[in-house]
């Protein structure tokens, strides 16, 4: 096909192939400046990610009360790799700290930080607003209010063998969400004014009754109740740890899943519906899926906010906006980043701790404001 | 400019098998109150395979949702429409989008995707569809190939690695139709394509139009409000009024004062386009 003459077409078959020389510079061209996304970048992106994210881990480690030197940890990591066992060859107190208080917390809060950056860059999708975030929205919230009610109700205690509060916590956030869905839409559109305003008056209504449920509760176990809700994350147990581990890791595969269909939800309902996505599931899985991990991460961390909404944005500009890299590397940015964020609030003003949700929102909150402004022109 | 648009009579168009029917369909939102007027009214129509069909009518007259219709966006409540003779209601979505593609009015632009990725959605209809390499994998050649073809034809291969929202308008358009395209579809509707546009867009996007339903043998069916543009563009018009389909037929036999004043309830002058020959409407003059 001579260059820039259009070919005569009957559908894909007669147009040239990939042998062709003028369409294969053209695609070498568009991998080359990032036009479009490559198995190979995809892949370089995310393993560099993974490596930063074990540095991360282990560098956090090393902080806290009792400041572990690297060569503690290597010596440590080294025991269990070699016996097995966790606590032993090395001075007990430093396997003790590192296997039972620091990794779990650390490996926790990644857990809690990619849950929330995914779900938040699912619902910047799903929403077509890159201000959606579970916790702006309400569904942090509502996810709380389930928990609360569960724990008045005393089923706090027994979340290993049924996982009672992520459930809960699920009940709560789906139920938010098609809130937020229903008031906030109008003819078919989701402004972005009433989105916000809909999330805004739901979280007070929400928080209201949350107060009023930690109110009359009593005061020994509602103080726990307030460190939650604030956003706070406690070393769990092994087996915990694994549970949710197991919980989160299921609910963001399946997410992935759905990131080609998402990519095209973003250009709207009617473009979408006219490549062959069937909207209205789409939408109805992803309310579960958001749900049901903005349950599970809310039940064991509180509300810690403005991951889900800082974090894909800033991952988008680097990036670029195609879900397939754009969700898996959200996950492992927002990991990160609470990780940092929970050391931060661990050892700032130690020995007293100040819940990760203040750490969060401070670093947050600005940047929300910062694109509401920014963005105020171009997106009404 | 290619060569004139109609020079033989319309009869060679009628279709021996046509491309889309609408037999009597009619449709209302929102059915179940009581009331409430037909949208769409009794609607009967075809269009050959190659032909360029207009709808055009005054705001509020049910254009766009008669492309709505034909696209399967909505379900009319009586009346069949037909995809290359398939019933469009038998038809899955993915069917539907295998064989017909549309460019809505809107296009929602919050998240910056370049215009590469952006027509290379198009392809998602075709995509594979096993499970991990299908739904995470990168695109295949024969994807790469059918975009880069689109967006030769639409010619927007120099701004594949732009971001779509910092497009000109009639960039932003033909990106759109590369995207359609990109879905290989056999008819793509336009919801007005022009409008919005500066002149020289309008009458690049016109050329545009007409060389694909010509060079792809793609039937068009676009929705607009511009009658000259309709004129210059359309094989065939459907006036519609109030849900009805008040006139069909080509540009000549359509667009005549006494259809324009029962259609919009005004008076125009019409008079042959100084080039074509195809009607020309001008507003008349108040008294």
């Amino acid at each position: 096909m001579p260059n820039g003459q259009a070919a005569p077409l009957s559908s894909t078959a007669s147009g040239g192939s990939l042998s062709d020389s003028a369409v294969q510079s053209a695609v070498v061209g568009w991998a080359r400046s990032g036009a479009i996304l490559t198995s190979r970048r995809r892949w370089l992106v995310l393993i560099g990610l993974l490596v930063a994210s074990v540095v991360v881990m282990c560098f956090c480690s090393g902080f806290g009360a009792a400041k572990l030197s690297s060569r503690d940890l290597l010596a440590a990591i080294g025991s269990l790799l070699t016996t097995g066992r966790i606590d032993g060859a090395v001075d007990d107190t430093v396997g003790a700290i590192l296997f039972q208080v620091r990794l779990p917390r650390v490996l926790m809060g990644f857990l809690v930080g990619g849950t929330l950056a995914i779900v938040g860059a699912t619902l910047q999708a799903l929403l077509r607003n890159a201000l959606a975030d579970p916790y702006v929205l309400g569904v942090s919230s509502g996810a709380a209010l389930g928990v609360a009610l569960a724990m008045l109700l005393g089923m706090g205690t027994i979340w290993v063998v049924v996982p009672v509060l992520p459930l809960w916590g699920f009940a709560g956030g789906v139920t938010a969400l098609m809130l937020i869905y229903r008031l906030a839409q109008s003819h078919g559109h989701l402004p972005i004014h009433s989105l916000l305003l809909a999330g805004v008056i739901l979280n007070a209504m929400l928080t209201a009754v949350i107060m009023f449920i930690t109110s009359i509760m009593d005061p020994a176990r509602s103080t726990g109740l307030i460190m939650w809700l604030m956003g706070s994350l406690t070393p769990p147990s092994w087996v915990n740890l694994i549970g949710i581990a197991l919980y989160v890791t299921a609910g963001t595969l399946v997410l992935l899943y759905q990131a080609p269909a998402l990519n095209v939800l973003t250009q709207g309902e009617d473009t979408a519906r006219s490549l062959g996505i069937n909207t209205e599931g789409l939408k109805r899985r992803l309310y579960v899926l958001t749900a049901l991990l903005t349950g599970a991460v809310v039940a064991v961390s509180g509300m810690i906010g403005f991951i889900g909404m800082v974090i894909p944005h800033a991952v988008r500009m680097a990036i670029g906006s195609d879900h397939r890299l754009l969700m898996p590397a959200s996950a492992f940015v927002g990991g990160m980043f609470l990780v940092l964020s929970d050391t931060v609030a661990r050892t700032a003003f130690a020995p007293a701790e100040i819940p990760v949700g203040v750490v969060t929102a401070l670093a947050g909150g600005p940047v929300f404001l910062y694109l509401l402004l920014w963005r105020k022109d171009r997106m009404t | 400019m290619p060569t004139p648009l109609r020079s033989e009579s319309d009869t060679a168009y009628m279709p021996t098998d046509s491309a889309l029917t609408a037999e009597e369909i009619s449709f209302r939102y929102s059915p179940f109150q009581s009331g409430r007027p037909w949208t769409i009214e009794q609607a009967t129509f075809s269009v050959a395979p190659g032909q360029v069909l207009g709808i055009v009518g005054p705001n509020g007259s049910g254009k766009s949702s008669m492309l709505k219709l034909l696209a399967g966006l909505l379900r009319p409540e009586s009346g069949t429409i037909r995809l290359t003779g398939r019933a469009l209601k038998d038809l899955t979505a993915l069917e539907i989008a295998k064989t017909l593609a549309m460019v809505p009015q809107e296009q929602a632009l919050v998240f910056p995707f370049t215009v590469a990725e952006t027509v290379l959605m198009g392809r998602f209809p075709h995509r594979q569809t096993g499970w991990w390499s299908a739904e995470m994998g990168v695109e295949r050649g024969e994807d790469l190939v059918a975009a880069h073809q689109a967006m030769a034809e639409t010619d927007v291969l120099d701004l594949a690695d732009r971001l779509v929202s910092e497009l000109s308008g009639g960039e932003r358009q033909r990106v759109m139709i590369a995207r359609a395209l990109a879905q290989a579809p056999r008819i793509l509707l336009l919801d007005e394509p022009t409008a919005f546009l500066d002149l020289n867009h309008q009458v690049e996007l016109c050329a545009l139009i007409q060389r694909l339903a010509k060079e792809r043998s793609l039937t068009v069916v676009l929705v607009s409000h511009d009658l000259n543009v309709a004129s210059l563009l359309c094989d065939r018009l459907l006036m519609v009024k109030d849900g009805k389909i008040c006139a069909q037929g080509t540009p000549v036999e359509t667009i005549r004062p006494e259809v324009l004043r029962a259609v919009y309830g005004c008076a125009v002058v019409v008079d042959a386009h100084p080039q074509r020959g195809v009607p020309r409407v001008t507003l008349g003059v108040m008294q």
